[in-house]
């Protein structure tokens, strides 16, 4: 029977649910690395018990820890990363040169057919490779050295690689998104990499044709069709047909087209889900109503999707890395909010129940569908 | 023998409770005592001082004898009362945060 596990990231430690394919009772673990932050843990598809952390506090740093057997037991893993050769600058928020500084791992990424590989999108923004499982990593260079690096800016999260997307059908090409230099790709396994934000519009770049500097929260795919990108963006939900190549705004009848989380349905690649956030100053929903808005149509057409989520009185975010998919047949669709909640529904987002109410901030949702 | 205490989170990370004690050969100074430290608990690499600098991460202090030693040269010798196990070297976590 089929079951499925989410990996929940706090900001006081790890949290593992689990339930069977009806996802109607749900055993919680942990927490795991209790009062550490933990900004993402994610499952390897080959090998689903290899799991793999990123653990960090402001007084002890970075640790990576890795398990062998669903997240049962841990055991940390290197958590050396140091930037290839001259680590150079990039621009500070005012502007001023920056030296690049390790400040933490915000998302990992297990390669789709090597348990052992595994990727890490860095602050200060860089991606870094393990081929071992964790023991070492090295720093895939070419993303940070393709010359634009000098002119990114960190958003108000940091400047981090927080999206990293590896195309099932071309294991050279890799998708990541940096806050606030846009999102660029590779097509050779991240020997060179270029910009793909074409058709991106932010009102603070005053250049309407300028290469970097959009803040890019989330991007997500289907991986029937890794040319079609979806990508929530500072401001706009926006859609490329052609591996990011373009970009073309999808906000449509939306209430605000700000937000973090975007992903798509298991089963169905034109069914997009968000979650609007009021402002870039105000981050939480509209009208205090926690609404997913889910479209059918690859954007544009949006429905609003409120039944089992609190319609009056929420004043919570969901980051960027906090909402997933599992894929058994009904899809099941999840998120985590910054006020501890972690909601589900069973059946594509029409209805929602709680499945916990009361965890720290969450910083991370990621499902596992486990046969 | 040199007496360490750690920090909770990082007396949590090693697996240790109370106090560790570490063997130094050669002066003790707040340098030999980390390398054997992490010689000893490789997993603490990274969370005392820096990876690469070896400088002391910002949020962290050294004390031993009720003295704060966190600015003393990392190869300045350590009290006495330390190297005789009278005293423990200590890593403390500042209070800051939420």
């Amino acid at each position: 029977m089929s079951k499925v596990r989410i990996l929940v990231g706090t900001r006081k430690g790890a949290f593992i649910l689990t339930s069977d394919g009806k996802r109607a009772q749900w055993d919680v673990s942990g927490p795991f690395f209790a009062g550490w932050e933990i900004y993402h843990l994610k499952g390897s598809v080959v090998d689903p018990n290899r799991l793999y952390a990123s653990q960090s506090t402001g007084w002890h740093g970075q640790l990576v820890q890795r398990s062998d057997d669903g997240g049962k037991t841990w055991q940390p893993v290197d958590n050396k990363f140091v930037y290839d050769g001259v680590a150079g600058t990039h621009q500070w928020y005012d502007g001023t040169p920056h030296p690049w500084e390790f400040k933490r791992v915000w998302h990992l990424e297990p390669s789709l057919n090597d348990p052992d590989t595994v990727y890490a999108g860095v602050e200060d923004a860089a991606l870094f490779r393990s081929k071992d499982a964790g023991q070492s990593w090295q720093e895939v260079s070419g993303l940070r050295k393709h010359g634009s690096g000098p002119h990114w800016q960190p958003g108000a999260g940091g400047m981090c690689l927080h999206t990293v997307i590896l195309d099932p059908e071309n294991p050279g090409r890799i998708f990541i998104a940096i806050s606030s230099a846009g999102a660029f790709r590779t097509d050779d396994g991240g020997e060179t990499w270029r910009p793909i934000n074409r058709g991106l519009k932010s009102a603070h770049i005053p250049d309407p044709e300028a290469e970097v500097g959009h803040c890019v929260h989330h991007i997500a795919m289907h991986p029937s069709r890794p040319g079609v990108l979806f990508m929530q963006k500072h401001w706009d939900v926006m859609r490329s047909d052609n591996a990011g190549d373009s970009w073309e705004e999808v906000s449509g009848n939306l209430p605000t087209d700000f937000g973090f989380a975007i992903d798509v349905h298991a089963h169905q690649p034109e069914t997009i889900y968000v979650v609007p956030i009021k402002s870039d100053s105000e981050h939480y929903p509209p009208d205090g109503k926690l609404r997913v808005f889910r479209s059918r149509t690859g954007g544009n057409e949006w429905e609003a999707l409120t039944n089992g989520l609190p319609q009056r009185d929420c004043y919570v975010n969901v980051l960027r890395d906090a909402m997933a998919v599992d894929s058994l047949d009904t899809c099941g669709i999840y998120f985590g909010t910054t006020g501890g909640q972690v909601y589900g529904s069973s059946d594509a987002g029409d209805h929602w129940a709680p499945i916990v109410r009361d965890l720290p901030a969450v910083l991370s949702v990621e499902v596992q569908t486990l046969s | 023998m040199i007496r360490v205490l750690l920090p909770a989170h990082l007396r949590t990370l090693a697996q240790v409770n109370g106090e560790v004690r570490v063997t130094v050969d050669g002066p003790v100074t707040q340098r030999s005592v980390l390398d054997a430290l992490e010689a000893c608990y490789p997993m603490l690499r990274g969370t005392i001082r820096d990876h690469v600098t070896h400088q002391r991460r910002p949020f962290l202090r050294f004390f031993a004898c009720a003295e704060d030693l966190s600015h003393e040269p990392p190869d300045a010798p350590l009290p006495d009362a330390v190297v005789t196990e009278a005293e423990p070297f200590l890593v403390i976590a500042a209070v800051a945060g939420g």
